[in-house]
């Protein structure tokens, strides 16, 4: 079995266990009371927002999509597009930002053609923010997933993903 | 009748009902506060605070919309503060709009330039950053502009409340608000009708109709080509106001004159489109009454209807009837049987609609309606793209001396040119399909019980002791709510009469703009549009579309008779269910 069919049979999964999850919301009044909860546990089950999952959701509970998408895109919380394989979070917070966190931003908006808040092309990165990470020694720093880097410079960028993506390759 | 209660406005008295809002209010007493996204036949949003105003003891200025007069209260409408406040109130929406007004469609005719103007906005205090976005131009109907909205949510609220599509949304948050389909997804790809009455509510240009204005204006120049055009009753109806004549007033041989002045070679009446409708859906009827085929029977006149069908209810596709619209049966008559009698290669012609509608543009691409693989239309434009032309080819409408129509796809009954409001399909079905069905001709011809602004209307009539149910909606959420009833007694009617807009044709997303003086929607007006269009039926001597004698000549030498083989090829369509499916909400199904 390939790669491609165990995601897709995994996500079918998902979304059978989710039609059972709105078994109980079906034919409730007020279905748009009990979105939030729903979104929660769509974001939980497929890791952000998936399309057809919410398309689920708008058939069973009787909501419009456009209502849907209103309050999905109104919190943060909520995951618009599949996240990448691994997470880029640059801090952003004050230490690093005189360091020249912009700087860095700026690079990897090069590297990986997305803007903050988004995902690269290839679906390998999530490219976001962070507040912190109480690394304020190392500054500027970036984590990608659990590892920290420190003491970048715009120049260090390249190698750091190109390493990513090699063991990816592998 | 409510209770009575004593006001204060501007340190004046007055004796009010209780149970309003204080907008309402003040509008009974004359005060006409400025506002942007109230509208009265939509839900009060209170997202635009233009309408503000001061009352005594309240800590803020309160939302006159939304906030419930009471008693003793002390209101005004006019101090200095109250007047800085709206100012910049509508100063902010202001300076997030670009500013390109003598370049806007909508320029001269904007809600947001008349309140600048009102609130005397003559320098700019705010100028910075303004939102950017893309034009979606993807429908060939309706184009968004999300640059050019304030964000009032009358389109929001028409697309959901009277239109129940639920396309349309707020998305995101703070400054980067807009309103959208579902997943940002481009309108041709959404559940959108087309049917255009978001243009209709819109303040600004944020929606449009597409324009083919220019490319018309090229094509009427073209000397290989013969330039025919047909016009829908509601256009007579309502192009008057687009030239300053008040409401009501049918302007038929006027708008003949004026095409003829644009260059077309023929002018033809989409009433004969409607005359040739009737026929052949009087005869699906009876013959669906003879149980050959489904009933209820519902009508297909309306593109928007039938979109929204094919998207949010797909499962009745065999309850449609099968006729194409007036304008595309008129239009498939023109690349026939009018192209036989000129001796002209049906490539030739230019087929030209003007219409009262946006969704007749998406209409005339279906691919189903090509007639012999060429288009039945090759060009619809709304009555407002044809008020723009007249004015743009400066032509003098208001003095033009008055044309007759051509033959011979100009005569029309009386019963066609009721076509355009809502109940007038089923009234002009029933004065023909009475006649076949009993040989009598029908006395009581106006059915006043489906005539009106009544959001559905049901009416019965006697064909030979069988008692024939009708019942009539117009706004796509009135018809959701029918076709609700019909899933659970599809016994209860036999014939259905369904048009997409408020008011039926008349009330179409392409008509002219409401002035200063009017609101998009008003009742009144699309009353005295329909009155416009009862009118013209009255004063025709012939007014059942089987004795229209033009439409007699074209069954005898091209058609045969209704329901023929050959009839069928030229003047009926199929429908198929269409994706995005359409999600009708709860509200709808629970009642």
């Amino acid at each position: 079995m390939q790669i491609k069919d165990i995601v897709q049979e995994k996500k079918q999964q998902n979304i059978q266990i989710l039609k059972e999850y709105l078994e109980s919301f079906k034919n409730r009044s007020r279905a748009e009371s009990n979105l939030l909860t729903i979104l929660h546990k769509v974001q939980e089950l497929f890791g952000y927002l998936d399309k057809e999952a919410i398309e689920e959701v708008a058939t069973i509970i009787q909501v419009p999509l456009s209502h849907i998408w209103g309050v999905a895109t109104f919190y943060h919380y909520f995951k618009l597009k599949k996240p990448g394989k691994h997470i880029i979070s640059v801090c952003l917070g004050t230490a690093c930002y005189i360091k020249g966190a912009d700087e860095i931003v700026a690079k990897l908006k090069e590297e990986l053609k997305t803007d903050l808040g988004g995902v690269s092309e290839d679906g390998l990165f999530s490219f976001e923010e962070a507040r912190c990470l109480g690394a304020c020694s190392l500054a500027p720093v970036v984590m990608i997933d659990d590892k920290i880097y420190g003491n970048l410079t715009p120049q260090m960028i390249p190698q750091i993903i190109k390493e990513y993506k090699r063991k990816h390759k592998e | 009748m409510a209770r009575l209660i004593t006001v204060y406005v501007n340190n004046k008295q007055y004796q009010v009902e209780d149970g309003q809002t204080i907008m309402q209010a003040l509008d009974k007493l004359g005060y006409h506060i400025p506002r942007l996204c109230y509208h009265p036949k939509l839900s009060i949003e209170g997202a635009c605070r233009v309408c503000i105003v001061e009352v005594d003891g309240m800590r803020n200025f309160v939302a006159s919309c939304a906030y419930p007069i009471s008693d003793a209260m002390k209101i005004s409408t006019n101090t200095p503060e109250l007047r800085r406040a709206r100012r910049d109130i509508v100063e902010l929406l202001v300076d997030n709009h670009p500013m390109d007004c003598h370049i806007c469609d909508r320029n001269d005719n904007c809600e947001l330039q008349r309140l600048s103007y009102a609130m005397g906005i003559k320098q700019r205090h705010f100028v910075g950053e303004r939102k950017r976005y893309q034009k979606d131009v993807s429908s060939v109907a309706v184009i968004r502009d999300p640059e050019k909205c304030v964000l009032c949510g009358r389109c929001v609220r028409v697309c959901s409340e009277i239109q129940g599509v639920f396309n349309l949304s707020y998305a995101y948050r703070g400054f980067k608000t807009v309103v959208t389909t579902a997943f940002d997804i481009p309108i041709a790809e959404s559940v959108c009708s087309s049917c255009g009455q978001c243009i209709n509510v819109c303040p600004t240009a944020a929606f449009l109709e597409k324009n083919y204005t220019q490319e018309l204006f090229e094509k009427l120049c073209d000397p290989g080509l013969i330039k025919v055009v047909q016009f829908a009753p509601s256009v007579r109806a309502a192009i008057g106001e687009a030239f300053g004549f008040p409401a009501g007033i049918s302007k038929e041989k006027e708008t003949i004159a004026a095409l003829k002045k644009l260059g077309f070679d023929y002018v033809f009446d989409t009433q004969f489109g409607a005359d040739l409708t009737i026929m052949e859906e009087a005869n699906e009827f009876l013959e669906r009454l003879k149980g050959n085929g489904k009933l209820p029977m519902i009508t297909s006149c309306s593109a928007a209807w039938m979109k929204f069908m094919e998207q949010f209810y797909p499962d009745m596709i065999e309850n449609i009837s099968t006729c194409k619209s007036p304008m595309s049966m008129l239009g498939a008559m023109i690349k026939t049987y009018f192209a036989e009698k000129i001796k002209v290669d049906p490539e030739k012609i230019l087929s030209v609609a003007v219409m009262c509608c946006t969704a007749k543009k998406y209409e005339a691409k279906r691919p189903e309606l090509l007639v012999n693989g060429l288009s039945a239309v090759d060009i619809v434009i709304t009555t407002r793209e044809l008020a723009w032309m007249i004015k743009s080819a400066g032509i003098d409408f208001v003095n033009i001396q008055p044309e007759e129509f051509d033959n011979p796809l100009g005569i029309s009954s009386g019963g066609g040119a009721i076509f355009g409001t809502t109940g007038g399909v089923m009234e002009s079905a029933i004065r023909t399909a009475y006649e076949i069905y009993t040989g009598e001709p029908l006395m009581e011809i106006e059915i006043s019980q489906i005539r009106g602004m009544q959001g559905i209307k049901e009416g019965s009539i006697e064909l030979d002791g069988k008692k024939i149910n009708v019942v009539v909606a117009h706004g796509l959420g009135n018809a959701s709510k029918v076709l609700e009833i019909i899933k659970k007694e599809p016994q209860k009617y036999h014939f259905v009469e369904i048009m997409g807009c408020p008011g039926g044709c008349i009330g179409g997303g392409g008509q002219p703009y409401a002035g200063a003086n009017s609101i998009p929607l008003d009742e009144n007006i699309l009353m005295k549009r329909a009155e416009a269009l009862y009118g013209i039926d009255r004063k025709k001597t012939i007014r059942r579309a089987h004795n229209n004698p033009a439409i007699r000549r074209l069954y005898k030498e091209f058609l045969g008779k209704p329901l023929s083989e050959k009839a069928h090829k030229l003047l009926h369509t199929h429908y198929s269910p269409k994706y995005p499916k359409g999600i009708i909400p709860k509200e709808m199904t629970l009642r």
